[in-house]
């Protein structure tokens, strides 16, 4: 039988207030454990919470973007359940009034373009951590994490595949970190991937029964726990099975995925409205500031980048699907704005490659946009080819200096001087007389020989365009 | 006249012209306290008390100090005490030395009050007798073998038994005017919003008030403007500015307009408290007021709307006491679930779980629209109720409790205990502002007058109870001392 996937899948994406949702404790990552927990985040008896503006205006933000309904008058309510790092026994999240109501987002695949449906997005406050392996009779709980925003992001059931759900993700994440809502760390959890994965036989409208995965911190994970879920699923089914609604946790090291709870067990969370918080008014006058205040999206970058630097579509796709390399263009364009399509290309060649031999992120490269910008400049200016270029950009990488620094101290400038060119030339023409009888009598491609021996003799320094020119004219 | 019978406005005289030191008077208190078989407080806090006394006597030495310099006080122990153990009554917290002040006993400490210890409390609140203290009941001063009421039965107790000049109480279905009324002794429960919840432990969030038990009005007035305001921390708390409560103390009551509901003189109430009552209603008569009957219909509703709202946010406000971070924890737990089980069920007493289990059941899941969602229709209707009333009447007058103080131990089922609230959950459900003066005896017993008034209207109220009192001598009567 043919099966079709479902996925829906519902993102924690933490938001970078300085402080928690509902306390003034920070929240900088990797602090000593429990040193950024304050008396309302122990949910020590008494302590109140009280909303942190910010998030408000940060989730607006996300919902703007994604041409969301917003709900003016949202309301806090209390997600009922014990757990060591849930310190109150009740999580305040949103339930039946959430900040953003249904928007949409396109994805694209390939040639083809998909928009996907935004069920909703709420504010909520995150967890503790519980650390289960540091002591052998006890679970250690660090709350330095209790009480950071989340904006929980919750799709329709609109992927078909892994890797429409991937590249839901994927542009979900580049939209937060150009909303500067959210940092986008997956390594340290700061956007986090469930997803609600069914099967059903194709043509069939009712959907499957889902199994939720979690724990997944990855876009390759993503991709590959999905698939293993639709496996698995199919396998059942076509045993003759049925698919049990469960959470089930993915484990990368294994790559496998296990029960966590059935629905059985899962908790009735005895929502209701929180009473120690008021319900979110949001003017008119914020909506309108906060959409004034929206920064240029992914979209809107592209085609400038297109109409203003004359890039192709492909270029600016890529430039622009990931926030902190269209940085990194627009920096290095500020002193090189006529070498655009050059700067494009040293970023989506020679850096991205080497970020990717190192295992870097683009914010980690040991070049900066501005001295790449600089050995960019010395290719437009005729400096140096670009075949030196690349010589001098492992240099740069290696920390041996600025361009300049290095094109002085390795005398890779290359030779203008038509004399000493001419000297060289002259040399490489008198002993080679075969070549040069083969070229006289049609042979072209000779003249790539001569070219070689030119550069080798000047360390390929010499310029390119020059030597050519000359050599045909001495030839002929 | 002793000095343990005097008012705050008495006392602070006193301490500015030095006819007694705070030192001289937190020692008399002390010294009251620790003779006394009340019960009355859970935490004696003698020693911090004889500092902050100290401090005081310096500061009014240098002509630095304030009316309320000096004078002492009971402070209920649900209110958060820095370094100081807060039990809110129960096991659970026996253990609880809390490390941080709440805004209310912050804005004590800084009017330079002196806190003579923390009193004895129904657990977590709930309770209308106080025999629900994992500290054992508390008596009542006027006849030991009584309930003082509750859930603030320690404060009362404090002050109707000249413990405490005044005490701090929190009202959440009446838990400050039930024992006030009961012990003779006058309190205000204040607007919703009016008093920061910060630091207090939550029994009811959308219920709970702090406000002052004291002797007189001008007292509970004195007392109020230093409890009273907005608060960053309490985001249910009123952005309002706070009036000086004492200012229109003095005010004629001359064509004042009370109303006197139907429904809280039907069946259950004791003819004997209804006498009283009226006679109190009467003597607004004579000074210048004129009463109309109004029609709370919805009133009637009001026990089983509470006995559903409540315990719904009781259930989850108690989670945070898991066993897992502070207070009590179960001896040897094999495992989470174990612990959980445990902790809770040995930390709490009866009524509290009763309370829980009733919430628990009533959010979950199939429960919810019929219960929760229905409660919070009715206490909407209830809240329209007073709305329209308060269209013709000034202020709302009736008794506060059916009764006068019961015998310890006597009421034995929970639903007969939770009727003895009957005429003071409305005034919670709507948010509005009450109080209890004392209005005559019956049986011996205390008898008190409640007073709702519309949202805000404290200094009226306060004015009203005053006037009140410069004509009757209700307030200045004491118990009997064995």
């Amino acid at each position: 039988m043919e099966w079709e996937t479902v996925i829906g899948l519902e993102i924690h994406a933490q938001l970078n207030t300085k402080s928690k949702i509902f306390s003034a404790a920070a929240t900088k990552f990797g602090a000593e454990p429990n040193s950024q927990a304050c008396a309302v985040d122990l949910g020590l008896p008494g302590v109140l919470p009280v909303l942190n503006k910010e998030v408000v205006s940060k989730a607006v933000k996300f919902g703007l973007a994604v041409d969301a309904h917003i709900n003016q008058r949202n309301v806090f309510d209390r997600k009922n359940y014990f757990y060591p790092d849930l310190p109150k026994g009740y999580q305040i999240s949103q339930l039946d009034w959430p900040i953003v109501g249904e928007g949409e987002i396109e994805i694209t695949l390939g040639d083809t373009t998909k928009v996907v449906g935004i069920t909703r997005a709420h504010l909520e406050e995150d967890a503790g951590k519980s650390i289960h392996d540091l002591y052998d009779d006890f679970t250690a709980v660090d709350l330095n994490r209790a009480g950071i925003p989340l904006l929980e992001i919750v799709s329709d059931p609109d992927m078909r595949s892994a890797k429409e759900a991937v590249a839901y993700a994927k542009k979900i994440h580049t939209l937060v970190q150009y909303l500067e809502i959210c940092d986008g760390n997956m390594q340290e959890g700061s956007f986090r991937c469930d997803a609600n994965v069914s099967i059903r036989p194709m043509g069939q409208e009712k959907l499957g029964t889902r199994a939720e995965l979690k724990n997944i911190n990855s876009f390759k994970f993503l991709e590959r726990a999905i698939n293993l879920e639709v496996e698995r699923q199919q396998d059942i089914l076509e045993e003759g099975g049925k698919v049990a609604q469960e959470t089930r946790l993915y484990d990368a090291v294994k790559h496998e995925t296990r029960s966590m709870r059935s629905k059985e067990e899962a908790n009735d969370y005895r929502y209701f409205p929180d009473p120690d918080l008021l319900p979110v008014e949001i003017s008119d006058e914020l909506m309108a500031q906060i959409k004034q205040e929206l920064p240029e999206l992914p979209q809107e970058k592209k085609a400038r980048f297109i109409a203003e630097f004359g890039l192709s579509e492909y270029d600016a796709d890529v430039l622009t699907s990931q926030k902190p390399m269209a940085d990194y263009f627009e920096k290095m364009i500020v002193n090189n704005a006529d070498h655009a399509k050059l700067c494009a290309n040293w970023i989506m060649g020679e850096l991205s490659a080497s970020l990717n031999k190192h295992q870097l992120e683009l914010v980690d490269a040991p070049i900066t946009a501005d001295n790449l910008s600089l050995l960019v400049n010395r290719i437009g200016d005729d400096t140096i080819s670009g075949k030196i270029a690349k010589d001098v950009f492992k240099a740069m990488w290696d920390g041996e200096g600025s361009a300049d620094e290095i094109i002085e101290a390795k005398g890779l400038k290359q030779m203008t001087d038509i004399g000493a060119i001419e000297v060289i030339v002259d040399e490489i023409i008198a002993n080679n007389a075969p070549q040069v009888e083969q070229f006289k009598s049609g042979n072209e491609k000779i003249l790539g020989f001569f070219v070689g021996q030119a550069m080798k003799a000047t360390q390929g320094k010499a310029n390119p365009k020059l030597l050519n020119e000359m050599l045909r004219a001495k030839l002929s | 006249m002793s000095v343990h019978t005097k008012t705050i406005a008495q006392l602070s005289q006193g301490l500015s012209s030095g006819e007694f030191s705070s030192v001289e008077l937190t020692q008399h208190y002390l010294d009251r306290i620790n003779a006394s078989d009340l019960n009355a407080f859970i935490t004696v806090t003698d020693e911090l008390a004889m500092k902050q006394a100290q401090a005081a006597d310096d500061k009014i030495a240098k002509g630095a100090g304030s009316i309320l310099t000096g004078i002492p006080y009971a402070h209920k122990d649900i209110f958060c005490t820095n370094g100081v153990k807060t039990s809110a009554g129960s096991k659970m917290l026996d253990n609880f030395i809390s490390p941080y002040d709440a805004t209310v006993s912050h804005k004590l400490n800084q009017a330079d009050l002196v806190m003579l210890g923390k009193a004895n409390m129904d657990e977590f609140a709930m309770g209308s007798s106080n025999e629900n203290s994992y500290y054992g009941d508390v008596k009542n001063p006027w006849n030991i073998n009584k309930i003082p009421g509750g859930s603030s039965g320690g404060s009362a107790a404090a002050v109707a038994g000249r413990l405490a000049p005044f005490a701090t109480g929190t009202d959440t279905g009446g838990s400050i005017r039930q024992p006030s009324s009961l012990c003779g002794i006058t309190g205000l429960k204040p607007t919703y919003g009016r008093v920061s919840r910060y630091g207090m432990i939550a029994y009811a969030s959308s219920l709970d008030q702090a406000g002052p038990m004291t002797q007189t009005a001008e007292d509970a007035a004195l007392i109020l403007n230093v409890m009273a305001g907005f608060d960053e921390k309490d985001s249910t708390s009123a952005e309002r500015d706070v009036e000086d409560y004492t200012a229109s103390l003095n005010d004629s009551i001359k064509g004042l307009t009370i109303g006197l509901p139907k429904e809280f003189f039907s069946e259950g109430l004791d003819d004997e408290v209804a006498s009283q009552v009226m006679a109190a209603v009467k003597e607004f008569e004579v000074m210048g007021a004129t009463v109309k009957e109004v029609s709370l219909p919805n009133s009637a509703y009001a026990i089983p709307t509470y006995y559903i709202v409540a315990p719904c946010e009781c259930s989850s406000n108690l989670s945070r006491l898991d066993g897992v971070r502070y207070g009590y924890r179960c001896e040897d737990p094999k495992d989470l679930e174990d612990l959980y089980l445990r902790s809770r069920t040995e930390g709490f007493g009866e009524e509290v779980k009763r309370r829980i289990m009733i919430g628990t059941y009533a959010l979950s899941a199939g429960y919810y629209d019929a219960y929760y969602l229905k409660a919070q229709k009715t206490r909407h209707l209830i809240s329209e109720d007073f709305k329209k009333a308060f269209k013709d009447v000034d202020v709302i007058m009736g008794p506060v409790s059916p009764t006068t103080a019961f015998d310890l131990g006597s009421v034995k089922d929970p639903v007969s205990m939770y009727l003895a609230d009957i005429y003071t959950l409305s005034a919670n459900l709507a948010g509005l502002p009450g109080m209890s003066i004392p209005a005559g005896f019956a049986q011996k017993l205390p008898v008190g007058l409640q007073l709702i008034g519309n949202y805000w209207s404290e200094s009226k109220l306060l004015n009203i109870a005053h006037q009140f009192q410069q004509q009757t001598d209700w307030h200045t009567q004491v118990p009997q001392e064995s």
